[in-house]
């Protein structure tokens, strides 16, 4: 025994670091894989810079945003007094940008989030019950999905008229079926695994199953989607803006501004293409941000 | 709460602990919408079945004949189509019977595909307490049952309970299978091919175990394996299928020393030959097994087996008694018309 114990404590001393590493929690070890990610990472950073901004915007001591001045018109970019120039009726645009990205980034969220919870519900619902109930919820999103989403959403936002309210209205119904339907069938891939008849198996009932079970292994892949689906909702409020169904003048968003500034694109090209370069940045960076945490979340990574 | 206490006895050593009568399961394949039209799979037709109190029952059988089907039925993870069940002397979901979940507080099931039966996301303490507190054990007592149950099943709680599943070897996570099917101190544990995947030396080990823990615990295992040599070592009486039937069932020196049936027959000369100068020189039975969504009239196996005559395409043998095991096949049915057969 005496001869042993020094290779039995060098048995415990070789495997308890092993087991603290693997100890840690599943979010630290997506929070390390995203360290070695510089994409995502940059892109985070763009993100939270823009919305920071957005949400500062009136204590960054900004031109305001409303104020025309029919001799500054279209003033080019590093003019004294107006970094990013002015736009058609002399408004300064860094301002407008910025304060733009309020109601852009607002428009580009919120359906979004609405959308992820009734089409994750529905979708959860119709993946993790199967059958009769899976064919109802599953034909019905299918009907939405006969139009194309911008159709749909322009037809939509044409019918209940222009305004903020019903652009968000109507793009969360566009969504609502994408999100069912990676919802669905991540769920019927995760309900197929052994691991979830045990659950059955254990007696325990169908919501803590679910709870236990099947929320941890499809919000990720059904959160990912649906950061990609930010930077569609973005350029489809911008749209919608800019086909007048969307945001109302004078309110600085960034669809409106490229339809108003278009007509600007023979005097001043760089100027008008500003808010299309916003909407382009954003969305890019939400779809590569989406791309990273996907790869950061899988387990066998 | 009643999770705390292993379930008592209630019949008697005499009343079979699990007794299944007619189950029948026939999955509908294709069809349109409605139904119409559509085949079924006869998965499982018409199979009686009773596992003895301390008894371990081995099931064997070809791939797609119904084994796993019968676990999952037993458990009630899918409902049968048909027929009934009497755990210890109580008829299950019936009126004045027990509920399906208090079958299934007693009978539970460890599944083949060790990776597929843990949750990824979950740690070894989490999967292995996810029952007991769904019954209602408080989080101290099933943190202590957690650590029990890694004891018992030959793993370090100290290493071994915040580990997630990707971190475990195979057998390693077979045996956490092993533990969560034992969480709720059940009386019958259902393996279905829990050994199968894992290599041999593993399997040694993970078999002895099972052996050890039956002893300890006082358990009833119906075993489930396409491998005889395993069934043979673990079972004390094995029961033969082939396309959602029984063809052989008796006491396991019957059916390994004197098998009845050519299934079954045919089954152990297919088993590879320990001595070399005893080669298996061809395949016992040819082909694959008929399509079960159209299985052969009469007798199922009657188009692989050499002795097939008019009789066995007629009329289906049923389950007969010979003395040390039971067979279903015309050949040992005393006038039943089959040349071979004895003369009523």
């Amino acid at each position: 025994m005496t001869i042993q114990s020094p290779s039995l404590e060098l048995g415990t001393a070789l495997v308890q670091p092993i087991a603290a590493a693997a100890g840690r929690g599943y979010w630290q070890s997506v929070a390390r894989r995203l360290r070695r990610d510089p994409v995502t990472l940059v892109c985070a950073g763009v993100l939270i810079l823009l919305v920071a901004s957005a949400l500062a915007a009136p204590w960054l001591g900004l031109a305001d945003p409303y104020k025309t001045s029919m001799i500054r018109r279209l003033y080019p970019l590093g003019s004294p007094g107006h970094l990013l120039g002015t736009d058609e009726l002399g408004r300064d645009m860094l301002a407008r940008l910025i304060y733009g990205g309020r109601l852009s980034l607002f428009m580009g969220v919120t359906p979004v989030v609405c959308a992820l919870l009734i089409g994750g519900l529905l979708g959860i619902t119709a993946g993790f019950v199967g059958g009769k109930t899976n064919m109802a919820i599953m034909r019905v999103m299918d009907v939405f999905y006969a139009f194309p989403s911008v159709l749909l959403a322009i037809s939509l936002s044409g019918a209940m008229g222009a305004g903020t309210e019903n652009t968000l209205l109507s793009l969360t119904l566009v969504f609502i079926p994408p999100v069912c339907r990676v919802s669905e069938s991540v769920t019927t891939q995760v309900r197929g695994f052994d691991f979830v008849d045990a659950a059955r198996a254990s007696g325990a009932g169908t919501l803590t199953i679910v709870r236990v079970h099947v929320l941890g292994n499809v919000l990720g892949p059904i959160l990912v989607y649906a950061t990609s689906l930010i930077s569609v909702a973005i350029i489809l409020a911008a749209g919608l803006s800019f086909l007048g169904l969307g945001v109302k003048p004078p309110e600085p968003e960034w669809g409106l501004m490229l339809n108003t500034l278009r007509q600007a694109i023979y005097v001043n090209p760089v100027l008008a293409a500003l808010p299309g370069v916003m909407i382009f940045i954003t969305s890019i960076c939400f779809n590569l941000m989406s791309d990273g945490l996907r790869s950061a979340m899988d387990v066998k990574a | 709460m009643d999770t705390v206490v292993p379930l008592e006895d209630r019949g008697g050593p005499a009343q079979p602990l699990l007794l299944a009568r007619g189950l029948r399961k026939h999955f509908p394949v294709g069809g349109g919408i409605l139904g119409r039209g559509a085949k079924v799979v006869r998965a499982v037709d018409d199979l009686t079945l009773s596992v003895a109190k301390g008894e371990t029952l081995g099931v064997v059988g070809e791939s797609g004949c119904g084994k796993s089907t019968v676990a999952r039925l037993l458990i009630r993870l899918i409902r049968p189509d048909r027929g009934s069940m009497v755990l210890d002397g109580d008829p299950v979901d019936e009126p004045h019977g027990i509920t399906v979940n208090e079958l299934r507080r007693q009978v539970q099931m460890v599944f083949q595909d060790s990776y597929a039966s843990l949750n990824p996301r979950l740690t070894i303490a989490e999967t292995l307490a996810f029952a007991p507190k769904a019954h209602g054990l408080p989080a101290a007592e099933a943190r202590e049952r957690v650590r029990d149950l890694l004891s018992k099943v030959g793993l370090d709680p100290n290493n071994y309970a915040e580990r997630y599943p990707h971190e475990l070897s195979g057998g390693q996570r077979q045996r956490v299978n092993i533990a969560r099917a034992l969480a709720l101190r059940p009386r019958l544990v259902i393996l279905d091919e829990a050994v199968s995947a894992l290599d041999k030396s593993v399997e040694a080990q993970v078999l002895n175990m099972l052996v050890d823990l039956k002893t300890e615990l006082g358990l009833t295992y119906l075993f489930i394996s396409h491998d005889l040599n395993v069934v043979q070592y673990l079972s004390d009486r094995v029961l033969v299928m082939y396309l959602g039937k029984i063809v052989e069932l008796g006491p396991v020196e019957a059916i390994y020393g004197d098998p009845q049936h050519p299934y079954t027959r045919a089954l152990l000369s297919a088993r590879p030959s320990m001595d070399p100068r005893k080669r298996t020189k061809e395949a016992p039975i040819q082909g694959d097994p008929p399509n079960p969504i159209d299985p052969p009239s009469g007798c199922r196996f009657r188009t692989r087996c050499p002795f097939a005559e008019d009789v066995c395409a007629k009329v289906e043998p049923l389950l007969a008694d010979t003395g040390r095991q039971e067979v279903a096949c015309h050949m040992r049915v005393a006038g039943s018309g089959h040349s071979k057969a004895t003369a009523a």
